[in-house]
């Protein structure tokens, strides 16, 4: 069916139009708008200005202590969160690790299981279950509610307004800044966001620097990291304070790298105009208290406790048959990591970081978990400690462990957190990058480019480290 | 007449007191049935600026917990849920925020194309009444698509705190269109809202939608013819004159529409492409 003549048509009477004839449609939209407006809506002036939200924004939007506070409260909410979360952490690992998975053990042993039957499921899937459980829950019930009251307060808009300046600085969209503020719950959520922007060149740039914005998946490791690695550098008292610092500064990282990259894109493959538009900044509304806990913690907490434990079981599984299944005197897994190694040690971390972060590409949440029972399977082996005593160690021990069975050092928790920070993208990011990008080549960088960066900065950090004998 | 006493939903209290007889507060008809829309009898949307309480409007009806966050541009796509009132079923479809449907961003063509193409049997335009003057340059340009539209002028408890008053009987005059005050956030106007959209989407009320007069007569003019041919080319088509503007503009989406005749299907009553094809075809007829 051609309708053609109808279009030829129009093109006539366009042609018959006053060039700006379009400026006219808005505007005779706009004055109806204001008529019907000036004519239903009165104000009472005297209590017109609303002077605590002005004064507020004044503060908040300030080119100095704007980010002054920012510093603060997301500090303040990952002190809270760590310095919340050690107790019922411990409690948890003592609960489902310790006493859960001997108790499950002798239950099964006891039932006549056959060996291979308890390793895959109590072994493999349960205490890989267990871990998840007793290492996330916990820093999540924590760090979504505060988070989420900030942002029903209406704080992440300023945030983003703060933001805003640097972000056209490094020629990327200021919408930029808010598909990064989603970023930070899920980064498949953060590139559905970029549909907001609409120049393509400036929504690819926000796609692949999304990464960089930490996700649910990997605040636990850069919780976990900074508090037994680096809060412990600092005497017992100031312990979490320092623990909290370094999750900042890792943030802070983050966002400085998201900028450099955003400019170094900019200025070379995706090179173009940057758009102007305009953000609102939406009133403060008072959070709602119990609605806010409840659908952070039922809504995000269970939800990624959900995600995470859907992964951690089969990939227990993955972890219990390669570390058990013998090929040429060792397990799969130990060749693996073998062959691992050296690069692995190259970067500052080890292959048993590396082989978990394969097993973790579905998901980022299971790193820790993953890191740790490799550790405690192979670590005997590898670095020589004893064997088999490390099951009964408590949660205050995962440093312990991975001193000890490990072989870890400062630097390899450091690296640890800038890898967490750089390296690719999860799986059902991809896809959705995929999805949203319909592209094979910018699916390809925005996989590959965070991960040479992951591979670049901890080679520069390890060699550093090595030349200036540190370690 | 701003609401500090406006009635609560349903479901924000036990049902007591004195208004259980009243039709609207017999909670028993709002059935919020999640994302299990099932058959339905009705397609209602819900669009609006960003950051206006969509998604509030939405888990009022739906019984749903999508994540409201207090700012802009939160909902980049479309969000699906069902709720069942006085025997009848609506799938409610959250669009994302807009400033407006002229341009061609990502959000606003999902927008203006659900609009369109998916021909809601009610729209509900959620406005801040905090902010009516820009919100209003939206709602003009939905009723230029259509003219089922029921406003919910929404925030009325902090319109009432900065110390605005809005002639709300006024308003729905002026637009053609009811028009509701709600705090969605408390629940409030819930309710009303309900009777709302069923008269107009059952369309026992008459809605006379506010069309946008252009100050240009050649524009006027052109409109018109062209309103005239589509009207021919296409009978049945709802919103003629929006569909000539866009055409007059050059929009390459009307345009292709136009070309393979998908413009055609909705004067036939027929799905457009991906809103609707599960829609029952008892009610798409109309």
């Amino acid at each position: 069916m051609s309708n053609a003549h109808l279009l030829d048509h129009a093109a006539r009477l366009r042609d018959d139009l006053p060039a700006d004839f379009q400026e006219g449609i808005v505007e005779s939209i706009y004055s109806d708008a204001a008529a019907i407006s000036s004519s239903t809506v009165s104000r009472d002036s005297q209590r017109a200005r609303l002077t605590a939200d002005r004064l507020l924004d004044r503060a908040l939007t300030h080119r100095v202590w704007g980010f002054a506070v920012m510093g603060v409260l997301f500090f303040a909410v990952f002190w809270f969160t760590i310095a919340g979360a050690a107790g019922p952490s411990g409690l948890l690992y003592t609960l489902l690790v310790e006493g859960g998975h001997a108790w499950l053990r002798d239950g099964f042993v006891a039932l006549g299981s056959p060996g291979w039957l308890t390793g895959i499921v109590i072994d493999g899937a349960y205490l890989a279950t267990a871990w998840v459980i007793a290492v996330m829950l916990p820093p999540m019930a924590i760090f979504f509610p505060l988070f989420t009251l900030l942002e029903d307060f209406g704080y992440l808009p300023r945030v983003a307004f703060n933001l805003d300046r640097l972000f056209s600085a490094a020629g990327a969209h200021g919408k930029q800044s808010l598909s990064m503020m989603m970023g930070y719950g899920c980064n498949a959520a953060g590139v559905t966001a970029t549909r907001i922007i609409d120049s393509r060149r400036e929504r690819l740039i926000a796609i692949i620097t999304n990464n960089f914005s930490i996700c649910n998946g990997r605040w636990p490791t850069l919780i976990l990291m900074g508090t037994i690695f680096i809060g412990a550098l600092a005497p017992p008292a100031l312990g979490s304070v320092v623990a909290a610092g370094s999750v900042v500064a890792v943030a802070v990282v983050g966002v400085l790298t998201t900028l450099l990259v955003s400019w170094g894109l900019s200025k070379t493959v995706l090179r173009g105009q940057t758009s102007t538009y305009s953000l609102e900044l939406p009133p403060y509304r008072p959070p709602q208290l119990w609605r806010t806990l409840h659908t952070s913690l039922i809504d995000r907490t269970l939800f990624v406790l959900r995600r995470a434990i859907l992964m951690a079981a089969p990939a227990g599984v993955v972890i219990w048959l390669l570390s058990n299944i013998t090929v040429d005197a060792s397990s799969i897994a130990a060749h693996v990591v073998d062959a691992l190694d050296p690069l692995g040690l190259a970067l500052g971390l080890n292959g048993i970081i590396l082989l978990a972060y394969i097993v973790a590409i579905p998901a980022n949440e299971i790193i820790i978990p993953t890191i740790l029972m490799l550790t405690m399977t192979l670590g005997s082996n590898l670095f020589g400690a004893q064997d088999g005593v490390m099951l009964e160690l408590g949660s205050a021990h995962t440093e312990t462990v991975l001193i000890q069975a490990g072989g870890w050092t400062l630097l390899t928790a450091i690296n640890l957190m800038l890898f967490s920070l750089l390296h690719n993208p999860c799986s059902t990011t991809i896809l959705t990058i995929w999805n949203e990008t319909k592209s094979l080549k910018w699916t390809t960088v925005a996989t590959l480019l965070p991960l040479t960066l992951a591979f670049a900065v901890t080679f520069l950090t390890a060699t550093t480290a090595r030349l200036a004998g540190w370690i | 007449m701003p609401g500090p006493e406006l009635p609560t939903a349903p479901d924000a209290g036990p049902a007591h007191g004195a208004c259980t007889s009243c039709a609207i507060y017999n909670s028993a008809n709002l059935r919020k049935l999640g994302v299990e829309t099932g058959t339905y009898d009705y397609v209602a949307a819900v669009a609006g600026n960003p950051n206006t309480g969509k998604s509030t409007v939405f888990n009022a009806l739906t019984g749903l917990r999508q994540h409201v966050g207090n700012w802009p541009g939160k909902t980049v796509a479309r969000a699906e849920g069902g709720f069942h009132y006085h025997g009848h079923g609506y799938k409610l479809v959250d669009l994302p925020g807009t400033y407006s449907l002229l341009s061609t961003s990502n959000d606003e063509e999902i927008a203006r194309d659900f609009l369109l193409f998916g021909r809601p049997d009610v729209t509900i335009a959620v406005v801040d009444a905090t902010r009516l003057e820009r919100n209003l340059n939206l709602v003009l340009q939905i009723l230029q698509i259509t003219d089922r539209v029921v406003v919910a002028l929404n925030l009325m408890d902090e319109s009432e705190r900065h110390g605005i008053t809005i002639d709300v009987r006024h308003l729905a005059r002026e637009l053609g269109v009811p028009v509701t005050p709600m705090a969605a956030r408390k629940g409030q106007g819930v309710p009303e809202l309900l009777e709302s959209v069923e008269q107009v989407a059952r369309g026992t009320v008459a809605t006379r939608a506010h069309r946008v007069k252009h100050r240009d007569p050649r524009l006027e003019r052109a409109v018109d013819v062209l309103a005239g041919q589509l009207q021919q080319t296409f009978p049945g088509l709802p919103s003629t004159r929006w569909v000539a503007l866009r055409l007059l503009e050059g929009d390459p989406g009307t345009e292709q529409a136009v070309r393979d005749g998908t413009l055609g299907d909705l004067g036939r009553g027929i799905a457009g492409p991906e809103a609707t094809s599960a829609r029952p075809t008892g009610t798409a007829a109309r």
